[in-house]
């Protein structure tokens, strides 16, 4: 009988430790698929972050670095500066990118560098309980927002790929979404655009993945999904911002 | 052996860490070091490294860390500010046991504080100026030719333990000028870096550079590697010089320049019958105890003096352990103490000690 539906090989045969109704599980096959349909999962060096995918360096087969809380981009920096002929790319929130790694993840845009990030946004801190996050949208309440994000006590929150596009060294940015079928698909063609993009050589290149928490948001599954599609994407509006025409 | 250059300090420590075999160089402008960077952004795209001029002290040391943890010999540098900005890589570094080396070129502090040399990073460097139970290898030259050849020696030494090693010296150090004399070819210990994250080739399990381990007993079982780590290299990699210490009544003890200082008090003090030694430590981690404790059985008593309100001192005393008085003579804000001070400070001493 044919295989219709297997395992990555860049993704390892182990239990995931996400909450259900999570999407980092899915985005991780993503990226793994990713890295098999363009053969490179043994000379990829993936970095990840500080938030729920902490230890995804459990999870893909190719060599992994951990770094610090933001700290992603300037870890993947030293490495790809290391190893220029090397696919290098980090997995990181929205704390862990928008907020504590602001400086680096605008500086690795502004630099070119030749690095591709996968940049989940929940709207809300995770790993921690569910903190305003600085995605976290207007009236979202979280445990650091228990009256609702308040525009005038919490400002609003970052549109992380608007702000990245303006830098010239940003070769490739869009944002996807994972709550359906369709979109999911869509995702993974952009992760894929956003990893030759950087095999081109062309510069940085980023995905904004929007993504679930039902355990922090409090939500089924199926809830958050809807979530995504009536509160995120209004605010956070999917497309390509840069980088569609690249040939690769 | 090569001819001789004339060379700055900064300089030195930039072209030794090349004749090493570091291609890879992160950092921030901060004075007084910045020349190391400008040396770096001019040499390393010659030789097929990278230099990168990061937009932080905590992205250099995180380049740091990605450089290290990708198998390459690299380094980083600033000067105390920008150190205590680094001190988050270095915690983190020190738990992956990734090999690098970082240069401290002190300025004076807290804060700001200035811009001339002192000697107030000490307890950071040594003590563990991160948080968690970590040690790095510190070493603290006091002339360019020493700058020099322990700076290649850093190299070995954080490859063959898999651990950082800072170079310390005081903003003297980066900006003097002193002849030095390079060799045809450095030493350079050759480490398996199997462990590094390079790629798999499809070939082999993949690798993981990492400082967090979840599980207690996990954690504590990595916690007594890192220390038993320690314990090795503290018998094996402690260097310090013994000056006049044999016959001495009192023993005066510092690092880096301020131990030049000592050797012409030591001088003027010889030609007044006063018979002092000196210890200089070359190694602040690991500290050379034994060298204080041995000289303790016969000399009267010790005088540690630093460009510090007193850090060294507590080391110095520990080695004592009480068998004889042991006391502190420091300025700070970058005022360097004159010969006439020391020597006047150790008559004191003395004659307190009825010697």
């Amino acid at each position: 009988m044919a295989v219709v539906f297997d395992r990555p090989h860049a993704l390892v045969d182990v239990s995931m430790h996400y909450c259900p109704g999570c999407t980092h599980g899915t985005i991780h096959r993503l990226v793994a698929e990713v890295l098999d349909e363009l053969g490179i999962e043994g000379t990829t060096i993936g970095v990840s972050p500080v938030g729920c995918a902490y230890n995804n360096y459990l999870y893909f087969n190719c060599d992994m670095q951990q770094a610090a809380h933001g700290r992603a981009p300037a870890v993947a920096t030293g490495i790809k500066r290391v190893h220029p002929d090397k696919t290098v790319f980090t997995y990181q929130g929205d704390g862990d990118l928008a907020a504590i790694g602001t400086a680096e993840i605008v500086h690795a845009a502004a630099r070119g560098e030749k690095i591709t990030t996968v940049f989940i946004n929940n709207a809300i801190y995770g790993m921690t309980s569910g903190q305003m996050a600085p995605t976290s949208l207007v009236g979202q309440v979280t445990t650091t927002s228990p009256y609702g994000r308040k525009p005038e006590l919490q400002g609003y929150p970052i549109k992380v790929s608007e702000m990245l596009s303006t830098l010239t060294g940003a070769a490739f940015v869009e944002r996807v979404s994972m709550h359906d079928i369709k979109n999911i698909r869509n995702a993974k063609k952009a992760i894929k655009k956003a990893f030759q993009v950087q095999q081109k050589g062309y510069g940085f290149s980023i995905v904004e993945v929007l993504s679930t928490c039902p355990t922090n948001w409090g939500k089924s599954p199926v809830e958050s999904l809807k979530l995504i599609e009536d509160k995120m994407i209004p605010y956070y509006p999917l497309g390509n911002f840069k980088g569609a025409d690249l040939e690769v | 052996m090569g001819k001789k250059v004339l060379m700055k300090g900064n300089e030195v420590i930039a072209e030794a860490a090349i004749r090493a075999g570091c291609k890879h160089y992160f950092g921030y402008p901060i004075t007084p070091q910045s020349d190391i960077s400008h040396y770096m952004a001019k040499q390393l795209p010659l030789i097929g490294g990278a230099f990168v001029q990061a937009e932080s002290e905590i992205a250099a040391i995180n380049m740091l860390y990605g450089a290290a943890g990708a198998g390459a010999r690299a380094m980083t540098s600033s000067s105390s500010p920008g150190i205590s900005l680094k001190q988050e890589g270095i915690s983190y570094m020190s738990c992956a046991e990734l090999p690098a080396v970082v240069v401290n070129i002190v300025r004076c502090g807290p804060g700001l504080g200035g811009i001339l040399p002192a000697q107030g990073d000490y307890f950071q460097a040594v003590k563990g100026g991160g948080h968690g139970d970590y040690k790095m290898v510190v070493l603290a030259p006091a002339s360019l030719q020493e700058l020099y050849e322990l700076t290649v020696e850093a190299f070995n030494i954080a490859d063959k333990y898999r651990i950082l090693t800072m170079i310390m010296g005081d903003g003297n150090l980066g900006q003097m000028m002193e002849p030095i004399e390079f060799k045809d070819k450095e030493d350079i210990y050759e480490a398996n870096k199997s462990w590094a994250t390079t790629g798999t080739q499809m070939k082999r399990e993949h690798n993981t550079v990492t400082s967090i381990y979840i599980e207690a007993e996990v954690l504590e079982a990595h916690n007594n590697k890192l220390q038993s780590k320690y314990t090795e290299i503290a018998s094996k990699e402690v260097r310090v010089e013994e000056y006049n210490t044999e016959n001495a009544d009192i023993i005066v003890t510092a690092y880096g320049t301020v131990a030049r200082i000592l050797k012409n008090v030591i001088k003027n003090a010889a030609k007044e019958g006063i018979k002092v030694g000196l210890i200089r430590p070359i190694t602040l981690w690991p500290f050379p105890s034994e060298a204080f404790a041995r000289n303790a059985e016969h000399t009267k008593a010790f005088l540690s003096v630093e460009l510090s309100a007193g850090q060294m001192v507590e080391d110095v005393r520990l080695a004592v352990n009480g068998k004889k008085p042991v006391y502190f003579y420091g300025r700070t804000g970058g005022m360097i103490p004159t010969e006439n001070e020391i020597l006047k400070k150790i008559k004191d001493i003395l004659e307190k000690q009825g010697g």
